[in-house]
């Protein structure tokens, strides 16, 4: 499995950091705490049924019906569900390796806690559990959760998942702690990456692991993920993305640093139009995911 | 209907825990059967049903249950095929039977992989390493050698039976969990999407089967069961492909094949085909002095060949082995390094290649078998927890001993397709796993069906100046060694790009 490795990385981090422009950017990162963490727009649908004493049927079946579109492999999150073999591959291998569990094992990671931040309809919940981890889901969208809890009931491999509607922030005010803390495809839709990545480090055990995966903010992924996955091929709706608010590799690497992860192995995904299939790749232009090990300050 | 379900199930709850305890603590190698008015009690669903425990089907169980990322499966094998619960040993003494098939070297390799294959050794088999191909014009001969392909062997010829026993006996060595329902499928059914109704008892199989989650297979003897991937690997005439409404693609030839075991009075030890003006004539080697007879005819020719006395059938052969219907091939009848020019480049000539008569026939060993041929191909192999693997998916002209071969091929690509869903925690019922399945195999198998296709087509007619072009063909693949070697790899299955690249 191609992959990069933190040192090389440093080097990349360090070339461009000389650069201005992302000077400016991670100071906007590194040093606003004023902007609070909080649910992207694109997400964010209006959830005022929370009456959890009597359920509403109509409501439950309106769920269900959402379920469909998070979990519809053709539907709007379509880039998620074909990336998802690809992506739980490198974490298959990274935190095997990581926790010393045998990959030829069907669930190596029995034993392991994990939390998915930024869950959404559990697509990468339900394999971690079927992995055997001890899995949490939290998203800040009262939906997705309900949508996801729908979802993983219907298979007793994954029923065990425990989904909550909260925020990172808030799991740390609880100090609640995890083998593993992995949050894909979240960070580019929170209001500050920095304070993210501290409440992401503040909930991984000491020794523990980090996967952080995300969009570059390179000319190329605009083309890719703005323009052709929202605007040419639909696949996500429009104003998903903000290109501003992507971190380049190197960006997530230092602020990881700085909330004392330390990136380990970096990979790209590549996707193949004509096989419809993701690769794992050391090109990291587009997409990438990182995975980090928390050390002790 | 639903609320009819759910309630009729609440009413079972405790009924139904109770079996699923029973259920959990039966022994590996548990065969299913049935007591007459014993009801749907077996509820605890399957990971995979396997529907059809013929060769393909035993091979895609052997491979699951030796692979570390899938041995731990639940699987049912649906089949009422005696031979899989009640097994007689196979005696050497016996004649060799009739129904063999030419296994290649990608499929001796992959039993080599998961154990199967020194099964395989303790019975009577016979590997060649020649292979004569000419046809009754006399214009033309083609032999293979494997060390032209720099191999031991061309393939190996086994028993059908002899290939699913060693499946069988390997899977018996290890403590994979499988049951045997000596049973046919009848029906099965698939609710569309995960729907939103909510049931009681969430983990039940009637509600997961509500909700998409599995499918619910109806037996000939009453029993149910569920599974949350359904394997159709039950032949041509497939019931699972039927059931699910796979589109398929597919004539009949509107030939037959008689087969039948001969004996000579040597040991025969190359592959033999020669083409008659009403089809294919294959004698392959079984092992001591036996041969296996394949000889493709139409439907009236061949239940006239069926119904002669056994000494005009052995003269029959013979003559359609030696000068019957015309004279043996002479090389230099065309002149191969001028026609062949276009082709530039090198060209090698074997010279110690020349023609040989098959070893002559002495007495049929076995009673005559008529099958007719067809080609079927379905247009999809996987659909939501479906997936269709070897002569369900499908069949070809047994021309060149491929049709066995795809299915393995398919058998085995499937068992890595799990594995690798299994690794990355999927459900291995969802299409987006089972389609990586169809992708790899059916450029594969189309492939292999085009050509012998185009085989077929091209010696079903009997046109001058086409006997001339194919005769052109065997000097070709005669004398040209790259696009001979070409050819074997392909045969042998170790290729995956057509001829002529
Ligand atoms: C005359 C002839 C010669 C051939 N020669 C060769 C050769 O030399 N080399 C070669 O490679 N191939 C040869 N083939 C092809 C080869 O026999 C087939 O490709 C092979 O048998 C396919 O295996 P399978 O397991 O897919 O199907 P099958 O062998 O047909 O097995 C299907 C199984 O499914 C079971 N089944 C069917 N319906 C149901 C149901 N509803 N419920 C439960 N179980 C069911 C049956 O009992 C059977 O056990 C030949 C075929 C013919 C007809
Ligand atoms: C692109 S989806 C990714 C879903 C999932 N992680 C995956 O990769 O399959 C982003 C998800 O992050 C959630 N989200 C956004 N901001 C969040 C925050 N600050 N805290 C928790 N979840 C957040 C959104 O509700 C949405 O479900």
């Amino acid at each position: 499995m191609p992959r990069l490795c933190f040192p090389a990385l440093g080097t990349i981090a360090a070339m461009a950091l000389r650069r201005g422009q992302v000077r400016q950017n991670l100071r906007r990162y590194l040093f606003n705490p004023s902007r609070s963490i909080s649910s992207s727009a694109a997400y964010n649908i209006e959830g005022k049924n929370d009456n959890k004493s009597s359920k509403n049927e109509l409501e439950l079946a309106k769920f269900a019906a959402m379920s469909d579109t998070w979990w519809d492999s053709e539907g709007p999150f379509k880039p998620l569900h074909a990336m998802n073999p690809t992506r739980l591959a490198f974490i298959r291998s990274t935190l095997c390796r990581h926790f010393r569990k045998d990959p030829q094992r069907p669930r190596p990671f029995e034993g392991l806690s994990i939390i998915d931040v930024g869950c959404g309809g559990g697509i990468l919940s339900e394999p971690l559990a079927r992995m055997g981890a001890t899995v949490t889901g939290v998203d800040a969208v009262e939906k997705n959760v309900k949508i996801a809890r729908l979802h993983a009931d219907l298979d007793p491999m994954t029923s065990t998942i425990e989904y909550h509607c909260t925020t990172a922030e808030k799991l740390v005010e609880e100090q609640k702690k995890f083998d593993a803390v992995i949050s894909l495809e979240v960070i580019e839709h929170v209001a500050n990456p920095a304070e993210f990545c501290q409440s992401l480090s503040a909930l991984t055990i000491s020794g523990g692991a980090t996967v952080v995966s995300t969009v570059n903010r390179s000319m190329r992924s605009y083309a890719a993920t703005i323009v052709v996955a929202e605007y040419l091929l639909h696949w996500l709706p429009k104003g998903t993305h903000q290109w501003s608010s992507f971190l380049t590799p190197e960006e997530l690497v230092l602020i990881l640093q700085r909330a004392s992860v330390n990136v380990k192995e970096m990979a790209g995904f590549v996707y193949n139009p004509l096989t419809g299939r993701w690769l794992l790749s050391d090109d990291i232009s587009v997409n990438f995911i990182a995975f980090g090990t928390k050390f002790d300050q | 209907m639903n609320r009819a379900v759910t309630r009729t199930l609440s009413a079972n709850t405790h009924h139904l825990r109770l079996c699923r305890r029973t259920l959990c603590s039966a022994t590996t190698d548990h065969v299913y059967h049935a007591t007459p008015g014993e009801v749907n009690d077996n509820v605890q669903p399957y990971d995979i049903a396997i529907v059809g425990g013929g060769m393909v089907g035993m091979a895609l169980a052997c491979s699951l249950a030796t692979t570390p990322l899938t041995k731990h499966l639940k699987v049912a094998i649906i089949d009422a095929n005696p031979a899989l619960t009640n097994q007689v040993p196979i005696n050497r003494e016996d004649p060799p039977d009739p129904r063999v098939s030419t296994v290649t070297p990608a499929t001796i390799s992959s039993f080599k992989d998961i154990g199967a294959w020194q099964y395989v050794q303790q019975h009577r088999h016979a590997y060649f390493d020649k292979m004569q191909v000419w046809d009754y014009t006399g214009l033309g001969y083609t032999k293979y050698d494997a060390r032209d392909v720099y191999k031991e062997v061309l393939g190996c010829v086994v028993e059908n039976k002899v290939l699913h026993r060693s499946l069988l006996s390997r899977i018996e060595d290890t403590d994979f969990g499988k049951t045997i329902y000596p049973s046919r499928l009848m029906s099965m059914s698939l609710h569309p999407s995960s729907s939103s109704n909510i049931v009681d008892d969430t983990s039940s199989a009637e509600a997961l089967y509500s909700r998409g989650r599995l499918a619910k297979l109806e037996l000939s003897d009453q029993k149910s069961l569920y599974a949350k991937l359904v394997v159709g690997s039950d032949g041509a005439k497939s019931q699972v492909r039927e059931l699910m409404g796979f589109k398929k693609t597919g004539w009949n030839y509107s030939q037959n094949a008689v087969i039948c075991t001969v004996e000579h009075s040597v040991e025969n030890h190359c592959a033999w085909q020669r083409f008659l003006p009403s089809g294919p004539i294959a004698i392959l080697p079984i092992g001591d002095n036996f041969s296996n007879i394949v000889w493709t005819m139409n439907p009236k020719e061949a239940s006239d060949l069926k119904s002669l006395s056994e000494e005009d059938f052995v003269k029959a052969v013979n003559h359609a082995l030696d000068y019957g219907y015309g004279p043996h091939p002479r090389p230099s009848l065309l002149d191969s390094s001028s026609m062949f020019s276009w082709l530039g480049g090198n060209m090698t000539i074997t010279s110690n290649a020349s023609f040989e008569v098959p070893p002559k026939v002495v007495k049929l060993a076995s009673a005559r078998m008529s099958f007719p041929l067809s080609l079927l191909h379905a247009n999809n192999y996987a659909s939501k927890r479906v997936v269709l693997i070897g002569d369900a998916a499908h069949t070809v002209h047994p021309l060149a001993g491929q049709g066995v071969n795809l299915g393995f091929g398919d058998a085995f690509a499937l068992s890595r397709t799990i594995a690798e869903g299994v690794a990355v925690g999927m459900d291995i019922g969802e299409v987006s796993v089972l389609k990586r399945y169809e992708a790899e195999r059916r450029p594969a198998n189309i492939g292999m069906m085009a050509i012998l296709d185009g085989f077929q087509k091209a010696y079903s007619v009997d046109f001058g100046p086409l006997n001339i072009l194919r005769a052109a063909a065997f000097h070709g693949a005669h004398f040209i060694l790259p696009l001979k070697r070409n050819i074997i790899s392909y045969a042998s299955g170790e290729q995956r790009l057509p001829l002529f690249t």
